[in-house]
């Protein structure tokens, strides 16, 4: 397969993404990004099942909004990684800062270290696997999708969850507003067994417990005082 | 003859200015449900605004153009700084963010088709773009918001500029409502919520905090959109100054600054009546900014919240800005707040729809609720029929076309060949406050309070 490397020590970003966004349908060439060197908003936009591999740190929204492409981070990553993704997958090999995967519609993105606060924040339908632990604010007014914590998570997880799910294998240091624990069922067990295995992480499901809505905020209530 | 004093009962009628009758009912309204009032349009008290202040037109020191056939471009450019393929308009005069879900698909079409035909821009809102509003608007602008309900980088590919929306003069500070009733099916789906929902969205960005974030963020837009677009940033008027600086300073292309005359679909009343600035008092803070930065000409101001007449986007203009953007002046046009609706070819009565929300025409601000009586603010099937997109396409395009000629009528008396050419010095105010806000002087004195 062909393989393109682009050193972005020489190379303008712009260059780098225009060629990502000229790429023919369907391609599934792979591309190497050298000296990142924490550049922001390296791989933005992709809507190719193309493979890009950054060696190296980057800065804010790698592979932001992405759909179908691959991306591979080889280092750790700025805010909002993988933001409003729609298909693919992100990988983060080390850590991930504030913000990873918000809004994030579709796609994996997977964060092998831990995250910082407001991971997975307004997620749509994205799913979300963290190795390490997340900060707080965490899944904050999910809307759906799928947050797999396996470490810990900070205060406030869940606040405000519509209908995403969150699987935690630590502990939380609070949950926030309408978030509460419930149950593992066998159909959680499954779908988290399905969603380590595609993040290549071998935890027991049945060591995680589940986070989810519990729907009183839906409405306006006046009395819930100043609780939402 | 006995003359007997007429006999009559005095009855005290002395109202007070601090409890006076909308006081008492707001209190009573209060004590009775415990929670605030949550109502749509803009603000409704007194405010210092473009009634305030005047033209100066041509006459012996001044030469007026022929008010008919001499030439007055109204062409205008948005985004000329940093974008390969600028909005290029026919007309100064642009339709603001709306979403769908606050309005109605019929809606949402009629806005396209007549910006379309007028030669201007219509602009998204809060639930994404939708097939009818993308298919039927020539130059559509895309809303990036805290929700990001539906957002994605297709419509991002497929828009003409995009705006980041950092606060709305209804509600600087808050994000946007949308109560149950209106979060029908399809609406539920493009904005990814469960069917029936009070959606809250959030009145802070998930990815971004702070001017410089911001500038990365816009860097980001650009980048995906391979340096193409102009990039919007709208502000809801607060601390305008140092806000349109920021957002110059982030990168903006366009910067948008909504007075706090600006509508919404719903909202805290105390929020609308209580919090930002007047539009009037913006621009000026606006226009100083970009001044100041000496970025006036190089990033484009667009104006809104109560800009309703030719004559009030002619002093907008004359202020600094490069374009208007108006609401709920479109929503007028569409029907909101008339006594009837057309449907089938004929006009028929709202006022049991009215009378059944507890108001009449001309008081109606019920856009939360999603029985609108004219089919404009609705998700409701039946509802919905009272607007034709084909009723709502031509009064649209009958209102702009009123406010164009009412704009280039004003610019050529002042003497301009081109609707941008009209200036401050055009204008004088007629209050103290106005002439404080505007910084132009009181009529008939050279007196700029505060100068």
């Amino acid at each position: 397969m062909e393989r393109v490397t682009f050193d972005l020590a020489s190379t303008p970003l712009r260059e780098v993404n225009g060629y990502l966004h000229r790429l023919p349908g369907g391609d599934q060439s792979h591309v190497d990004v050298k000296n990142p060197d924490g550049a922001h908003n390296i791989a933005v936009g992709l809507d190719q099942p193309v493979t890009v591999e950054i060696h190296g740190h980057a800065g804010y929204y790698a592979g932001g909004m992405n759909k179908q492409a691959s991306v591979i981070v080889h280092g750790s990553a700025g805010t909002g990684v993988a933001e409003n993704m729609m298909s693919g997958k992100v990988h983060v090999k080390g850590f991930a800062s504030n913000g990873a995967g918000a809004t994030a519609h579709g796609g994996l993105l997977v964060i092998d270290g831990d995250a910082g606060l407001r991971c997975g924040i307004s997620l749509k339908g994205g799913d979300i696997v963290v190795g390490g632990s997340v900060g707080s604010f965490s899944a904050f007014m999910a809307q759906a999708g799928r947050m797999v914590i396996c470490g810990d998570a900070g205060d406030a997880l869940g606040d405000s969850l519509y209908e995403a799910v969150i699987y935690l294998r630590g502990e939380a240091k609070s949950l926030g507003a309408d978030a509460r624990f419930e149950p593992m069922t066998d159909a959680d067990l499954k779908t988290l067994g399905d969603l380590l295995a595609a993040a290549g992480m071998d935890h027991d499901p049945k060591s995680f417990k589940r986070i989810a809505s519990s729907r009183s905020l839906y409405h306006w209530n006046a009395d819930a005082n100043q609780e939402y | 003859m006995d003359m007997k004093p007429i006999a009559f009962k005095r009855v005290s009628q002395e109202e007070s200015a601090t409890f006076d009758r909308s006081v008492i009912d707001y209190i009573q309204n209060a004590a009775a449900h415990g929670l605030y009032e949550i109502r749509g349009l803009g603000a409704k008290r007194k405010l210092p605004h473009f009634d305030d202040l005047l033209f100066l037109a041509g006459s012996l020191s001044r030469y007026p153009l022929e008010g008919y056939r001499e030439k007055c471009v109204t062409k205008t450019l948005l985004g000329t700084r940093f974008a390969k393929k600028p909005v290029e308009l026919d007309i100064p005069i642009t339709i603001a963010g709306m979403s769908f879900g606050a309005l109605s698909a019929n809606v949402k079409e009629s806005l396209g088709r007549a910006a379309s035909e007028m030669g201007t821009s219509t602009t998204t809102g809060d639930g994404g773009m939708t097939q009818e509003e993308r298919g039927s608007s020539k130059t559509l602008v895309y809303q990036c918001l805290p929700s990001r309900y539906g957002f994605n980088p297709d419509d991002v590919r497929r828009a003409d500029a995009i705006e980041v929306v950092i606060g709305q003069g209804a509600k600087p500070g808050g994000g946007g409502m949308l109560l149950g009733q209106k979060v029908n099916p399809r609406v539920a789906k493009m904005r990814t919520l469960p069917e029936g929902v009070d959606q809250r969205s959030a009145c802070r960005h998930p990815d971004w905090t702070g001017p410089d974030d911001l500038a990365i963020k816009i860097q980001e837009l650009r980048e995906l959109t391979d340096w193409e677009k102009p990039i919007y940033v709208k502000v809801g008027a607060t601390r305008v100054f140092n806000d349109v600086k920021l957002a110059v300073h982030s990168g903006a292309d366009v910067v948008v600054v909504d007075g706090m005359q600006g509508g919404t679909a719903a909202t805290q009343t105390c929020f609308i009546e209580h919090v930002g600035i007047p539009t009037l008092a913006a621009v000026r803070q606006a226009v100083d900014a970009l001044e100041d930065l000496n970025m006036k000409g190089q990033v484009q101001l667009i104006v809104s919240g109560g800009i309703r007449t030719g004559a009030d986007v002619a002093k907008a203009l004359a202020m600094g800005a490069d374009a208007v953007a108006l609401g709920q002046g479109i929503l007028f046009a569409l029907g909101c707040n008339a006594e009837t609706y057309v449907q089938d070819g004929q006009h028929h009565s709202a006022l049991e729809s009215y009378d059944a929300l507890g108001t009449a025409p001309g008081f109606c601000h019920h856009c939360h609720t999603g029985k609108c009586p004219v089919g404009v603010t609705t998700q409701d099937e039946v509802l919905e029929q009272r607007l034709h997109p084909d009723v709502g396409a031509r009064r649209v395009r009958n209102y702009l076309k009123t406010l164009n000629m009412e704009l280039t009528t004003i610019a050529r008396a002042c003497g301009k060949q081109n609707v941008h050419h009209l200036e401050r010095e055009d204008l004088v105010a007629l209050t103290i406050e106005a002439a404080a806000m505007a910084g132009v002087p009181l009529a008939g004195t050279s007196w700029v309070p505060g100068r």
